[in-house]
């Protein structure tokens, strides 16, 4: 630790800390244009400058280490002033230079009202100019479908050249030219190949690149913002859903340590047209084969009339991918006091057991706790695209310092950082638990070594189990076998036990044509239920499931209904309400309780609040919001490696084919498809 | 009763000055006005009737902004705004004032970058539904159209003194 004197208070800092985190440190803001936490440090815009004693002129405090200031000449503590005459000429210096080449267009501009230079401007700016010439003039880039850019307004602070070359891991911008004539580029006016280049639009200080999608649409001072979580994915991103009147406008990421950091894919924050798109608004009733719209008291008035001659034998629910703990646990009471026993919410990853222990159907090891492995072994997954956030901090754990990685699956994506291809699937895992290839040693004298089953390689769960118990990946303190789900409501599902009951079907069961006399689906979309069965679709989107209804019932989004949501790791989220559902559709929770109704089986609770209390009696672990309940992760993994194991070979394939397009709300959306269409298109291009 | 009082009521003193005093307004210039036939004065920053202004070449100003809508103390003003279809600038899509909520405050003509919204010289807009002063961008526009000479001719006038 360090003394050191800022403005007059003394800190005690660490000697590698910069001297804007000791300013930080010290209460004392610092203007930044450049510097962003969780890049390297550039120390290009010149905007952070302070006063330091001793030192010939203004010193850019983010690229200048505690350690590296001299001591007063009778050793006292460094000296830096921020807030001192030279200070602010010079950041006043700083800033005239920005606004020589900035254009005045904040009317027309969409980072207007959310602007680090307008800001800034007003502390540091003079309100005329000194500049008589003409302003630089730089030609628009297409640098792809989610970003426009408008490259008059860049300061070359390169944070979005940063982000794309250090989180994202792909160079596909750089800064060609010097001084005024640089320019950011994509070199050949093509698009991003990230799924996550949304960000760089958030972390322009300026806007110069902004959200194309939302071009114009709004402007930050007339939303209603709502903290929520994501369910693209089963990360469970924290964002923040931003809804200006009844109509949600756009998402954002919020700051979360354990899940996202401040990132967010772009699925994740261009699903805002899908929230509006394909929406089923009021009831529908299937009538010599064709919907019509109904009303409440006519869909369930079928629904109990089908039920009521009906053996409970012959009738199933299922549960899709977005669906919220609340309503699978009424539907779970409502289809238990049915005596229904035919139920699943495993759409993918059937192989998958709650009776195992929470340990084998979720990531122990957590987010977070990913940046502390020195060897990961991913099983049937391709992580880039089944958890964008989850793979940005393996990334971040290789870039830490280099870590082996091994890959088992049927194709070898690009996951943004190097790894070692072992092959495609059950072979390549039984020859490396045979020892006959060198990734054994790898996993075995690594301290801490992480075995991520996906669900594609969830065939081989036993033998991957027996692999990680072999190279002692869960120890005290370290547990180093997880499996990583794509469904955000999967976790939730598998906690609440809605898995077939005694003689019960599983979910492709379900599907087999003349199974069952009456399903009914909330939200399941992905697999076509075959004919035969009458089906009761719950949902929010004409998709799949909507189409191959018999009765439909709207349901509320994520962004409608306050929900719980349990992520992969296990973390028990809350999703808020930011705008209401359309027309008729209702919060799930509440059709299945009128339902219940109907149906004579009423669901003791009439609120929310009454659910959740019925909830967490039964399940007290997901009262505990933000937080994975720790499970015994030694006693989940001995029961998996003692399982019969599947001894069929096969190959790993990841259950996500078009990472733009896994759920209906994403189908629906216009943003997501045009996007889906560029990526086929590059991956067709890198197949010549 | 004294003398001087007599006096003054045998010969009408109150009677002839109130006379005189009615015969001198009777001959003044008259300060009312025949108003449906003859206007009063308006200075240039008299604040009636909005408009939405064009550019000489015939493009609006209006660029979506949303400043007066942000300002707009009654919150009778609501704009959707978007990339115009044609050539990508920033436009509105709607831009709707709700007369009977306005106050006629002016603050709007203020915060406009552009001058596109303007408030215009004309006060005589009464309809007989409160529907009709719901008003959309094309009767703002075609108020602009109507009234572009005033409004600039007003608006020179002011410039000296902004």
């Amino acid at each position: 630790m360090t003394k050191i004197l800022i403005d007059g208070t003394e800190v005690d800092v660490p000697a590698d800390y910069t001297l804007l985190q000791a300013c930080e440190v010290a209460g004392a803001e610092i203007p930044r244009f450049c510097f962003h936490e969780r890049l390297s440090i550039a120390g290009n815009c010149r905007m952070c400058l302070v006063e330091l004693k001793g030192a010939p002129k203004p010193v850019a405090s983010c690229a200048y280490a505690v350690k590296d200031c001299r001591p007063g000449p009778n050793g006292e503590p460094p000296e830096v002033l921020t807030r001192s005459g030279t200070t602010k000429k010079a950041r006043e210096g700083v800033m005239e230079f920005l606004l020589i080449n900035h254009p005045l267009d904040c009317p027309i501009c969409d980072q207007g009202g959310h602007c680090d230079l307008q800001d800034q401007a007003m502390a540091y700016g003079v309100d005329s100019t000194r500049y008589q010439e003409n302003k630089r003039a730089v030609e628009e880039k297409y640098i792809g479908p989610l970003v426009r850019t408008a490259m008059n307004r860049c300061i070359h602070c390169t944070r979005c050249v940063r982000f794309l070359a250090e989180v994202a891991g792909v160079p596909d911008l750089g800064a060609i030219g010097r001084g005024e004539d640089m320019e950011i580029t994509s070199y050949l006016e093509q698009a991003m190949g990230s799924e996550l280049q949304g960000n760089v639009a958030d972390l322009c200080p300026v806007g110069a690149l902004v959200h194309k999608p939302q071009s114009y649409n709004v402007r930050p001072w007339e939303l209603h913002k709502t903290e929520s979580v994501d369910v693209m994915d089963a990360v469970g991103s924290a964002i923040r859903v931003d809804a200006r009147g009844r109509e949600v406008m756009q998402i954002e990421p919020r700051i979360s340590e354990e899940i996202n950091e401040e990132w967010i894919s772009d699925k994740t924050r261009h699903v805002v047209d899908g929230l509006r798109l394909q929406r089923l608004d009021r009831p529908f009733l299937r009538e010599n084969g064709r919907l019509r719209p109904a009303s409440w008291g006519e869909a369930f008035a079928a629904i109990a009339a089908k039920l009521k001659g009906t053996d409970p034998k012959r009738v199933g629910a299922l549960v899709g991918d977005l669906a919220g703990v609340e309503e699978i646990f009424a539907l779970k009471a409502l289809m238990g006091s049915l005596g229904v026993t035919n139920l699943d919410a495993r759409q993918t990853g059937e192989a998958l057991d709650p009776a195992w222990g929470r340990a084998a159907y979720t990531l122990g090891a957590t987010i977070p706790g990913i940046e502390q492995a020195d060897a990961i072994l991913i099983v049937g997954a391709n992580p880039r695209t089944e958890a964008s956030l989850l793979n940005v901090r393996i990334r971040k754990r290789w870039r830490m310092a280099p870590v082996s990685i091994g890959l088992i699956l049927d194709e070898q994506p690009d996951l943004t950082y190097p790894y070692t291809y072992l092959g495609a699937g059950t072979d390549t895992l039984a020859s490396i638990a045979k020892g006959e290839h060198s990734f054994l040693d790898v996993l075995k004298t690594a301290e801490r070594p992480l075995v991520i089953v996906g669900e594609g390689g969830l065939g081989a769960l036993a033998a991957a189990a027996a692999l990680a118990q072999d190279v002692g990946a869960v120890t005290d303190g370290w547990n180093g076998f997880g499996v990583l789900n794509t469904a955000a409501a999967r976790v939730g599902a598998l906690d609440l036990g809605f898995v077939p009951g005694e003689g019960g079907l599983t979910f492709s069961q379900m599907l087999e044509p003349g199974a069952l006399d009456v399903v009914f689906n909330l939200g399941a979309d992905e697999r076509v239920i075959g004919p035969g069965a009458f089906v009761i679709y719950q949902g929010t989107h004409g998709d799949a499931g909507a189409s191959r209804a018999d009765v439909i019932l709207p349901g509320a989004a994520y962004t409608e209904k306050s929900a719980t949501y349990v992520n992969l790791e296990g973390r028990v989220q809350m999703a808020n309400r930011a705008s209401f559902p359309p027309g008729d559709a209702r919060e799930d929770w509440a059709i299945l309780r009128a339902l219940s109704d109907v149906l004579g089986k009423r669901l003791p609770y009439d609120s929310l609040a009454a659910l959740r209390k019925a909830l967490y009696a039964d399940y007290p672990h997901l009262a505990a919001v933000g937080q994975v309940e720790p499970s015994d992760a030694a006693a989940a993994l001995a029961t998996l490696a003692g399982l019969p194991g599947d001894t069929a070979k096969s190959a790993f394939s990841s259950p996500v084919a078009d990472f733009y397009l896994t759920n209906p709300i994403a189908r629906a959306s216009r943003v997501l498809a045009e996007c889906s269409g560029l990526a086929r298109g590059r991956a067709l291009e890198a197949a010549e | 009763m004294k003398l001087d009082q007599v006096a003054r009521s045998l010969l009408l003193k109150e009677f002839v000055s109130g006379f005189f005093l009615a015969m001198k307004y009777f001959f003044k210039p008259k300060a009312t006005i025949n108003y449906p036939f003859e206007m009063g004065h308006r200075g240039p920053r008299f604040r009636g009737e909005h408009a939405l202004r064009r550019y000489p070449n015939g493009e609006e100003r209006c660029i979506a902004c949303k400043l007066c809508e942000a300002i707009c103390p009654a919150q009778a003003i609501t704009i959707e705004a978007g990339p115009r279809r044609n050539d990508g600038t920033r436009r509105t899509t709607r831009y709707d004032i709700d007369m009977v909520k306005c106050i006629y405050c002016g603050m709007c003509q203020e915060a406009c970058p552009v001058d596109a919204i303007v408030e215009g010289p004309n006060f005589e807009f009464s309809v007989e539904t409160r529907e009709e002063l719901l008003y959309d961008k094309e009767k703002l526009l075609a108020n602009g159209d109507r009234w572009e000479r005033e409004i600039a001719r007003n608006i020179a006038l002011d410039a000296p003194y902004r």
